[in-house]
């Protein structure tokens, strides 16, 4: 007795620091647990979401998955000139596992719900730019952050990666150091010599996709249309580059296949709307339990609570992205989250009818109830698998997440935890009829 | 029991309502969302004042859109469909809804799929759906293998078919004279409440072949003879309240998602919301009694062979 009810309190004292730890992650953003906040998808926070199909059809079969991790570092780099604060890049390979029919890349971005914009500058080809640095000297740019600012204090030379004619890799022959050596064409070739003798002693900013990749001082008018990026490469970096600018486009073409932007009003109106149904579904629900099953119902509530702690706290430590439908399932898994706990409680009522004691009726009700629960569970752990494995977006994958996680967890608190509950009560078990019959019973009989 | 008794009563209702279902998806079809046939949908917000609809599609006349279609949402917001749209198209179309500038207005959302994701998307819904069908009915027919007598397992999983399939065709039906009378779509959440659908009703399903499966073994250990039909009434008179109570909690999660929930989930609820009801009719009136039809069957076929 001692022993179930110590565990029933050590596991209330679980479920009370993850309610501590699910409030104070939310609403204590500034202290240590700000670091856990709820992870909420776009069409909760507003924002876009892109899917591209990469044609792959012209990359040799083993190197397609290569093709496609290059693909995403170039987008990857695009976005994050950006300015959007977390933005998302991810491959989604074809195949049978993924259901997929073609190689796809996903981005999305929050809060960004001008596309035009964002789509073009994906979209486009590595751009190339030499600048002039209007001030004297590059240490005026040091405490610039604002990327508008930082580019007022550049002027246009009209010189672009457009006039190349070709670019390979060297190495500098005294450091061993990578770089990249760019061939203008005869165009790039006048330009870039005029460009040298006007502006001797200045610093010429040579950009890559709107971020400086060095800023070298210009020393002598260099007439043969040469030129040196040295910006401290990596060799691989330093070939990525180099393929980029020799093909101008993307390793693998891609082309928009599905957008979906959500204004962050709307996205607003759906958490609060999920919030408060996820809420007055629980009301209701712990209103059914307390009057049709009294103390066991008790019980039922007390390990729901529990269950939503525990599937909160998951939702912040995984984390889980939410969306709607992933709120949907959480607030649908709180009525199916009981359903073990009824199988349960009727259980034992039959048993206590059928004339056996407090404590055997506990017993037999749980271990019988346990087989069905097991089989039903089971039947929806696979309904959840198979919905996030075939699920063709992050909206359905997130409901299925949530779904399996809540089916786990539901098993826990319903049939473990509610069964320590139910001991720790500390009934004489050996008794029957009189009060147990009345708060054991249900419904509006006796 | 009544019900098990009365079984052809359920038979035909259960029979009459699938029928509707399947004769209004005939006639009406379903009404695909824009994740299945692809193209694009735009709702904007006039924060000013709404201009009439008929001028707005004159305006997008005039801009030379084609096959588009205008609804009004709520006071201030208009929904328009159209083909799938490109970038430079969308913004052009943005500058049509504006009457060039004349109705300020900001937009709320933009979906747009290309046709090809849609196919995609139809294939892996039925593949997906017939996949859970087939794990339930081979986890079903594991689950009861031990049960042969009278009928056998496998059968169990097979009338737990007969009433999951029932359970999907009704609510897709509703769907599709929804999808008539008020434009109701079904999309990639419609297929996924589908799927919980199934995954659910087999949960009260498996708890009254569970009954079924115990009181075999009961009457096995005390050597009782009990006609098969007796077996399961009974069984679903023990366990009515129980598979009752269980929908009853997941009912009213689902009410409340329905009736305050983000609109992005309203049909997707109401889909589960018909589903899971339906299901547990389906679970008491049409699977167990089943049992007992096909178990008869099996033994006058037994008989006339004698």
């Amino acid at each position: 007795m001692l022993r179930t009810r110590l565990t029933a309190a050590f596991i209330l004292l679980v479920g009370v620091s993850l309610g501590f730890f699910v409030y104070f992650s939310e609403y204590k953003p500034d202290s240590k647990l700000g670091e856990w906040p709820f992870r909420l998808g776009l069409d909760l926070k507003g924002g876009t979401h892109l899917v591209y199909e990469a044609d792959t059809s012209k990359v040799a079969f083993g190197s397609v998955g290569e093709a496609m991790d290059s693909l995403r570092e170039v987008i990857e780099r695009r976005v994050n000139i950006f300015g959007v604060s977390e933005p998302l890049v991810q491959v989604e390979h074809a195949g049978f596992i993924s259901g997929n029919t073609s190689e796809r890349l996903i981005v999305e971005l929050p809060g960004v719900t001008d596309i035009e914009e964002a789509v073009k500058a994906i979209g486009a080809t590595p751009l190339l730019e030499f600048k002039m640095l209007i001030d004297s000297n590059p240490s005026a740019l040091q405490d610039i952050t604002d990327p508008l600012q930082f580019m007022s204090h550049f002027a246009d030379t009209g010189l672009t990666g457009s006039l190349l004619e070709k670019a390979t890799l060297q190495f500098d022959p005294n450091t061993q150091e990578p770089q990249v050596s760019l061939q203008f064409n005869a165009e790039g070739k006048k330009l870039f010599a005029q460009i040298t003798r006007e502006n001797r002693g200045k610093y010429l900013a040579i950009f890559l996709d709107g971020a400086v990749l060095s800023l070298p001082v210009i020393r002598e008018e260099i007439p043969n249309g040469e030129a040196q990026i040295s910006g401290g490469f990596a060799p691989d970096e330093a070939k990525v580059l180099v393929r980029n600018l020799n093909y101008g486009a993307l390793p693998v073409p891609i082309r928009l296949v599905s957008t979906q932007t959500i204004g962050p009003s709307l996205g607003e109106k759906a958490t609060k709307d999920s919030l408060k149904a996820g809420v007055i579904g629980f009301i209701l629900v712990s209103i059914f339990l307390l009057f049709w099953y009294r103390l066991p119902g008790l019980v039922a509530v007390l390990a729901l609570v529990l269950y939503s702690l525990i599937m909160l706290s998951i939702f912040k430590l995984i984390p889980v992205t939410l969306t709607a439908a992933g709120l949907a399932a959480f607030i649908l898994s709180v009525g199916m989250a009981v359903d073990a706990n009824i199988l349960i409680f009727e259980r034992t009522k039959e048993e206590l009818r059928s004339g056996k004691n407090l404590g055997e009726a506990i017993h037999d009700g749980f271990a019988r109830a346990w087989t069905s629960i097991r089989d039903s569970n089971i039947s929806s752990m696979i309904t959840a698998i198979i919905l996030y494995w075939l699920g063709t977006s992050a909206v359905i994958k997130g409901f299925a997440l949530v779904f399996f996680l809540g089916v786990v967890a539901s098993m826990f608190t319903a049939v473990t935890a509610s069964r320590l509950f139910m001991y720790s009560l500390g009934f004489n078990l050996e008794r029957r009829g009189g009060i147990i019959d009345f708060l054991f019973g249900s419904g509006f009989k006796k | 029991m009544k019900i098990v008794k009365n079984r052809k009563i359920f038979y035909i209702i259960s029979t009459i309502v699938v029928l509707v279902s399947i004769v209004s998806l005939f006639v009406f079809g379903l009404n695909y969302g824009i994740d299945f046939k692809g193209g694009s949908i735009i709702e904007v917000v006039y924060p000013i004042e709404r201009p009439e609809i008929n001028e707005v599609e004159a305006s997008l006349s005039l801009a030379e859109f084609k096959g588009f279609s205008i609804r009004a949402s709520g006071e201030t917001d208009l929904i328009v469909r159209t083909a799938h749209l490109s970038e430079e198209e969308k913004s052009f179309l943005m500058g049509a809804l504006s009457g060039g500038g004349k109705w300020p207005l900001e937009q709320k959302r933009f979906s747009s799929v290309g046709p090809t994701l849609g196919a995609e998307l139809k294939s892996k819904a039925l593949l997906s759906i017939l996949l859970v069908i087939i794990a339930i009915i081979l986890f079903i027919a594991f689950a009861f293998r031990k049960v042969s007598e009278p009928i056998s397992s496998w059968k169990y999983g097979l009338m737990a078919i007969v009433g999951l399939i029932h359970n999907v065709i009704i609510p897709t039906g509703v769907f599709a004279i929804l999808g008539h009378y008020l434009g109701v779509e079904v999309d990639a959440l419609f297929v996924t409440a589908l799927l919980v659908v199934l995954g659910f009703s087999v949960h009260d399903t498996i708890v009254v072949f569970d009954r079924v499966r115990e009181n075999l073994k009961k009457n096995k250990e005390y050597n009782k003879k009990e006609p098969f039909e007796e077996t399961v009434g009974k069984s679903v008179s023990q366990t009515i309240a129980r598979s009752i109570n269980t929908s009853l909690t997941t009912i009213i999660t689902l009410v409340a998602l329905y009736i305050w929930g983000s609109e992005s989930t309203k049909w997707f609820s109401l889909a589960l919301l018909i589903g899971i009801t339906v299901g547990t009719y389906s679970s008491i009136c049409l699977a167990s009694p089943l049992l007992v039809t096909i178990e008869e069957r099996q033994r006058k076929k037994l008989g006339s062979r004698k």
